[in-house]
């Protein structure tokens, strides 16, 4: 398929996606609400914007992301794996691939998962820094050190994201390597988060949550679903239908686990420092 | 109205190669460094590169001039107004519509069909992998509209969020061994997916309107969260989705 004729199709289903918010909004608008649109003209081109600005990243998504993410995973796994690829990249990973090295190496089960330190690293790199450049969570560390009147800091609160969203991509490209099956890590995990979330402060739970959806930006999600199926299309042994996917699922759910330990930290450190205070006080009048 | 809208276009260009440098940085530290090879079709990368970056500028400061501001006012009225059936009703249709539109859902579903196909899954045509995308995308949408609905409810009856949520991944965990692995890794990546542009500010609106119009809840506590169940309950839907189909 040529540019032109991807972005005419995009540019099709794009409209066809955006008519059911236009409908509701307008049904709100005068049905419940009975108010004609405000600025109406700038909603309208506003709309026009969308409606361009998904079609363009879209198509971007096609040509950058999406073969971006699957050819540093065919790359990198190529690097693990010597005798499997002499030609490392030749071809862009995207569209072939697949299914001959899926079958192929079904026999070897034992993985020696070190080998694959580049994909772990590459995961935990692309995972740190986009977090910790994500705009959405600037605003929200800002806005949730406001409202913890200074106890949250909030660079502090990006880089406990950041490092959860790298550890989280991380071990999802572990678990693909692997084969394991997702449920125990999942299971594991939020049992973890359900424990952080009875004990850290009240306020920082629902942050938290909030911080697990927060990193998964536009951006970010094809890139790492991309290097996900790359990974299972490349490992041996491994089948993309399988464990192609789930790597998102684990940026999600770390970044919430580091957040939270991070509010324990600084909880603890409070009530220490509480403890404290009379002490120097006291010492002080006398 | 050119002229702003210009500038502020010129700002969200800027925003958006700044949600990219990242990725680049790290992409080419990895080629050069430990790769050592060039990247493979970089020429139509670097293009995709461009249409991502124009792309996120026009989504964004579309966003801002057309949905989010009527979306606001919207959700703030609606909370006001205090009527429950219309509450329920709006936030639902906000959940559905806005997701069937996210951009981050379209690609991951066009994506899975893919897979789908070439594992044999589903029929290998253009009409079973079309069918297959958008069945996932509906359900998706379907399940963020309902977990509006549930948080919603939940900030007027004030409910506490960790029982939820603690709740509703405990659901996830015993039906998981009743889903297919096919769809497992996809309900549970789906979760992740939902909760990107479109989706977070307006249910924050909503949240955050409600909360701070009900006498005796704290927006920050209440109104957030709703991000969080958009998340949970389209696991669940997936899941039962790849039973179904």
């Amino acid at each position: 398929m040529t540019i032109l004729e991807l972005i005419r199709t995009t540019a099709t289903d794009t409209l066809v996606a955006l008519i059911p918010i236009a409908a509701i909004f307008g049904f709100v608008q005068f049905v419940a609400l009975r108010r004609p649109i405000p600025q109406l003209r700038s909603t309208l081109v506003g709309f026009g914007f969308v409606v361009v600005g998904i079609t363009l990243f879209l198509v971007g998504l096609q040509l950058a992301l999406f073969p971006l993410g699957k050819s540093m995973a065919e790359q990198l796994v190529g690097l693990a794996t010597p005798g499997s690829g002499p030609g490392t990249g030749g071809v862009a990973g995207g569209v072939d691939g697949g299914v001959s090295g899926g079958m192929a190496g079904a026999v070897a089960a034992d993985v020696e998962v070190w080998r694959y330190w580049p994909v772990l690293a590459f995961g935990l790199a692309v995972g740190f820094a986009s977090a910790l450049a994500e705009p959405a969570l600037m605003a929200v560390a800002l806005k949730a050190s406001e409202v913890s009147s200074g106890g949250i800091n909030p660079l502090y609160l990006r880089i406990a994201v950041a490092i959860g969203a790298g550890t989280g991509i991380s071990l999802g490209c572990f678990r693909i390597i692997t084969g394991t099956p997702i449920v125990p890590y999942i299971a594991v995990g939020y049992s973890i988060i359900a424990v952080q979330a009875l004990r850290a402060p009240r306020e920082i739970v629902a942050l938290a949550f909030d911080t697990g959806g927060v990193t998964t930006s536009t951006v970010t999600v094809p890139l790492v679903a991309a290097l996900g199926l790359g990974l299972a299309t490349h490992v041996p042994g491994r089948d993309p239908l399988v464990d192609g996917f789930g790597v998102i699922a684990f940026a999600v759910m770390f970044p919430m686990l580091t957040v939270m330990a991070y509010a324990q930290l600084g909880q603890r450190r409070a009530r220490r420092a509480t403890r404290h205070t009379p002490v120097v006080s006291s010492g002080q009048e006398a | 109205m050119v002229g702003p809208v210009l500038a502020a276009l010129g700002a969200d260009l800027r925003g958006a190669v700044r949600d990219l440098v990242p990725i680049a940085v790290v992409v080419s530290i990895f080629q050069f460094l430990v790769v050592r090879t060039p990247l493979p079709d970089a020429g139509n990368v670097l293009l995709g590169a461009v249409f991502v970056v124009f792309g996120l500028a026009f989504f964004v400061r579309g966003l801002q001039m057309g949905l989010f501001p009527i979306g606001e006012v919207m959700a703030l009225g609606l909370a006001r107004r205090g009527s429950l059936p219309w509450l329920i009703f709006f936030a639902f249709a906000l959940g559905f519509t806005t997701t069937i539109a996210e951009p981050a859902l379209i690609a991951i579903a066009g994506e899975a069909a893919k897979v789908a196909a070439d594992g044999g899954a589903i029929e290998a045509t253009a009409a079973a992998t079309d069918g297959y995308a958008l069945g996932l995308r509906i359900t998706v949408a379907l399940s963020v509209g309902v977990a509006l609905v549930i948080g919603v409810v939940r900030i007027i009856k004030g409910w506490p969020v960790h029982w939820i949520i603690v709740g509703g991944y405990v659901v996830v965990i015993v039906l998981s061994p009743f889903a297919p692995s096919d769809i497992l890794g996809i309900a549970f990546d789906s979760g992740g997916v939902t909760t990107s542009t479109i989706t977070v500010p307006l249910s924050t609106a909503l949240g955050v309107g409600l909360a701070s119009s009900i006498r005796g809840r704290n927006p920050l506590t209440d109104g957030f969260g709703l991000i969080a169940l958009a998340s949970l309950v389209p696991i669940v839907f997936v899941m039962v989705y790849g039973v179904i189909r």
